[in-house]
């Protein structure tokens, strides 16, 4: 299969792929730096190129109950958020992964105020961490173009039926223009397939009462299953994954090792940084440092076990978190990886750093320096404590 | 015009045997927009709030039409996303049966905390009937003043203290910003008068476009009276114009029923422990205000009306 090779914004490559989709309904909302993913989509409904129903809501609130009610009336739903909008459908969020309803969202990552500010880093996705949603990041646009399409697959799996985001890092892949490799419209046609789902609302022949109240003897079995779920999902994920790689030439999993299986000191890292801290990696490994990398793909669900199993040969591990929690016990990711490597008993020291809130930027230099400090741990078995902050003034 | 014979030998779309208040208004109220939904199928969006709970504590339902029920303050955007999914589904021959929308809502969930999601759905033009249940408070969680709550009102929120009487505020006028809104039909009505409330889900769901209709349900809980005063007492409230019944159709307004003799509030007002205290000497002066605001709007309602007939000048 020829694939043709076009220079595309992150934003652009989204918004493609959601033609490609050629979804039942969009329901969406401007806002920075997530906007161009919906006019450009609108575009496309303004030029006839796509049979979705554009439904320009006046919230992202709106945006996400407009696409839980058309998925509840059987419809493929699709929408596109960054930051406040993503916090505003916060309450939306747990009620289309709690009603099971494969619901795509692209997201582009932004801070969160206050102050207000537009740029990237990761706090509005790692809020929405625990709303039941499966959580897919991107190191460039091409990442977020095939994540868009894995997404449909393993959204309306009938062992996962949960809502998926995949994520670029607002402007610095938003608005990045790369070259990409881009599927024709067949081929993503015959990958995603049609919707069908299990019943749809409009069935005014088979009525059926959905969500309604329930009670301390039943809304518990609800959650547990959709637990269950998310837990299902991860082998989907890497199904989903390995499937599109035999098929176009790109295989993802649920998360990508970069000099790994040898390295003695590693990070992890999320999004668009991977790419800086492979540059990084690479000029390290020249000077015959052994460092490496694992890059997250997945973070919901989150694949604890894996995890250990590629980090726990390390001496130092440093995860890098690009959010806070303001827990005064570092990032979300540290927290997780940190858990998920506590029954190992051959186990890394692993360290924690935050960075680039706000769209401070990271470049090669500070991530060498991140290595720099996690190799004199590993030289000298002490830590000047668990959590750091990268590129800020103190 | 549907006779209560021809009505009596429709289908029950709302099931007996649900939890609502004996006397519960809503639950009148709404079987009776069922009885007037059934020329097309429909299918309902429903906010959270006692109509949610009292018919649908998991497992039993009372509704014998597809009802889904989303969060509190979006019922209006919900049935948007059901009405354009039906859209698209048509176009694209997945789906091919005629089906109409409604989308239900009290009015803390449609005067308070869903009055964006209701202005944008309207505004975008769905074609979706969206029915405010309006019983003057939020009930479901033990009578909280909402805008809809009149002035003088006791409600746990704005209790009558012995300082500051009720609530303070005149009742936001929600059936006036609907019809600021455009849109083909609005109209306010209540169930003792059942054959205008039919009449009125009838026309409003015939309608090519967004419709709403604000239709008065009294809370015998909330309003403090004998659950048997339920439809009398609406009477009172079309007769004293507390509750004026009519309608707009494409801007036009029709004021449909027109008290013969006009009472005073305050034979509305008197049977209402949720008013009670407004009858002692001090506060007797907010029943003055009452009786003013409700003059006030009457008559600005049949300026509208006699303007709508006047018709434009040539």
């Amino acid at each position: 299969m020829a694939a043709k090779l076009k220079a595309m914004t992150g934003n652009e490559a989204m918004a493609e792929a959601m033609r490609q989709i050629n979804p039942d309904v969009v329901a969406a909302y401007p806002i920075t730096p997530a906007t161009e993913v919906v006019q450009i989509f609108a575009g496309f409904v303004a030029d006839g190129l796509v049979d979705t129903e554009f439904v320009a809501v006046e919230s992202e609130h709106s945006a996400m109950s407009a696409c839980i009610g058309a998925a509840v009336a059987g419809a493929r739903a699709i929408t596109s958020t960054a930051s406040q909008g993503l916090a505003l459908m916060y309450e939306m969020l747990y009620i289309a992964a709690g009603l099971r309803l494969p619901i795509i969202l692209a997201e582009v990552n932004r801070s969160l105020s206050g102050p207000l500010n537009i740029h990237c880093d990761h706090s509005d996705t790692m809020g929405a961490s625990y709303t039941g949603w499966i959580q897919l990041f991107s190191e460039n646009a091409q990442e977020a173009y095939d994540g868009m399409f894995q997404a449909v697959r393993i959204a309306e799996h009938p062992d996962v039926l949960l809502p998926a985001m995949v994520t670029t890092d607002g402007f610095i892949i938003s608005h990045g223009m790369e070259a990409m490799q881009v599927i024709g419209d067949a081929e993503v046609k015959k990958f995603i397939g049609t919707y069908t789902p299990k019943h749809r609302l409009l069935d005014t022949d088979d009525p059926r009462t959905v969500s309604p109240a329930l009670l301390q003897d039943s809304f518990f079995e609800f959650k547990r299953v959709e637990s269950e779920a998310m837990r299902k999902a991860k082998d989907v994920v890497v199904a989903v994954g390995q499937e599109f790689g035999k098929t176009f030439g790109r295989a993802y999993g649920l998360f990508e090792p970069y000099h790994l299986e040898d390295a003695e000191v590693a990070i992890v890292v999320m999004g668009s940084t991977a790419g800086t801290a492979k540059v990084a990696i690479d000029e390290l490994r020249a000077k015959g440092q052994k460092v490496g990398m694992l890059k997250l793909r997945c973070f919901r669900p989150f694949p604890y076990v894996e995890l250990a199993g590629a980090l726990k040969h390390l001496k130092v591990l440093g995860v890098m978190d690009r959010s806070d929690t303001f827990s005064s016990f570092g990032g979300p990711v540290f927290n997780e990886i940190r858990s998920a490597l506590y029954d190992e008993p051959k186990k890394p020291v692993t360290l924690n750093t935050i960075y680039g809130l706000g769209g401070r930027d990271i470049n090669v230099g500070d991530i060498k320096g991140f290595f720099e400090n996690l190799l004199r741990v590993a030289g000298s078995g002490k830590t000047d404590g668990l959590v750091s902050y990268l590129g800020v003034r103190e | 015009m549907a006779s209560l014979k021809e009505l009596s030998k429709r289908q029950e779309l709302l099931s007996p045997g649900h939890r609502a208040c004996v006397g519960c208004g809503a639950a009148l109220a709404i079987r009776q927009v069922l009885l007037a939904a059934q020329k097309v199928p429909v299918v309902a969006s429903c906010c959270t709030g006692c109509l949610e709970i009292f018919t649908s504590i998991y497992p039993f339902s009372a509704w014998r039409i597809p009802w889904f029920h989303n969060a509190f303050e979006n019922s209006a955007a919900t049935a948007s996303g059901m009405e354009a999914a039906y859209r698209a589904l048509k176009r694209t021959g997945k789906f091919t049966k005629d089906v109409r929308f409604i989308a239900f809502g009290g009015d803390g969930g449609t005067y308070d905390i869903g009055l964006q999601s209701l202005s944008g759905a309207m505004e975008r033009g769905h074609r979706m009937l969206y029915v405010c249940y309006n019983n003057d408070a939020y009930m479901n969680t033990g009578i909280q003043r909402s805008s809809s709550t009149p002035r003088g009102m006791h409600t746990t929120t704005s209790p009558a203290g012995t300082v500051i009487p009720g609530k303070q505020q005149n009742r936001k006028d929600l059936t006036e910003i609907m019809v600021a809104h455009n849109i083909p039909y609005v109209a306010q009505t209540e169930p003792a008068h059942w054959q205008d409330l039919n009449n009125k889900v009838e026309r409003a769901l015939d309608t090519d476009g967004p419709t709403f209709i604000n239709i008065y349900a009294p809370c015998q809980l909330g309003w403090g009276y004998p659950p048997e005063d339920t439809m009398p007492l609406l009477r009172l409230a079309v007769e004293t114009c507390f509750w004026p019944v009519y309608e707009v159709v494409d801007g036009k307004y029709k004021v449909n029923i027109k008290p013969k003799e006009k009472k005073p509030v305050v034979e509305f007002l008197k049977p209402q422990a949720r008013f009670r205290h407004l009858f002692a000497p001090k506060n007797e002066h907010i029943l003055d205000e009452l009786q003013a605001e409700i003059d006030s709007r009457w008559e600005s309602l049949l300026a509208k009306e006699a303007l709508s007939q006047a018709g434009p000048k040539t």
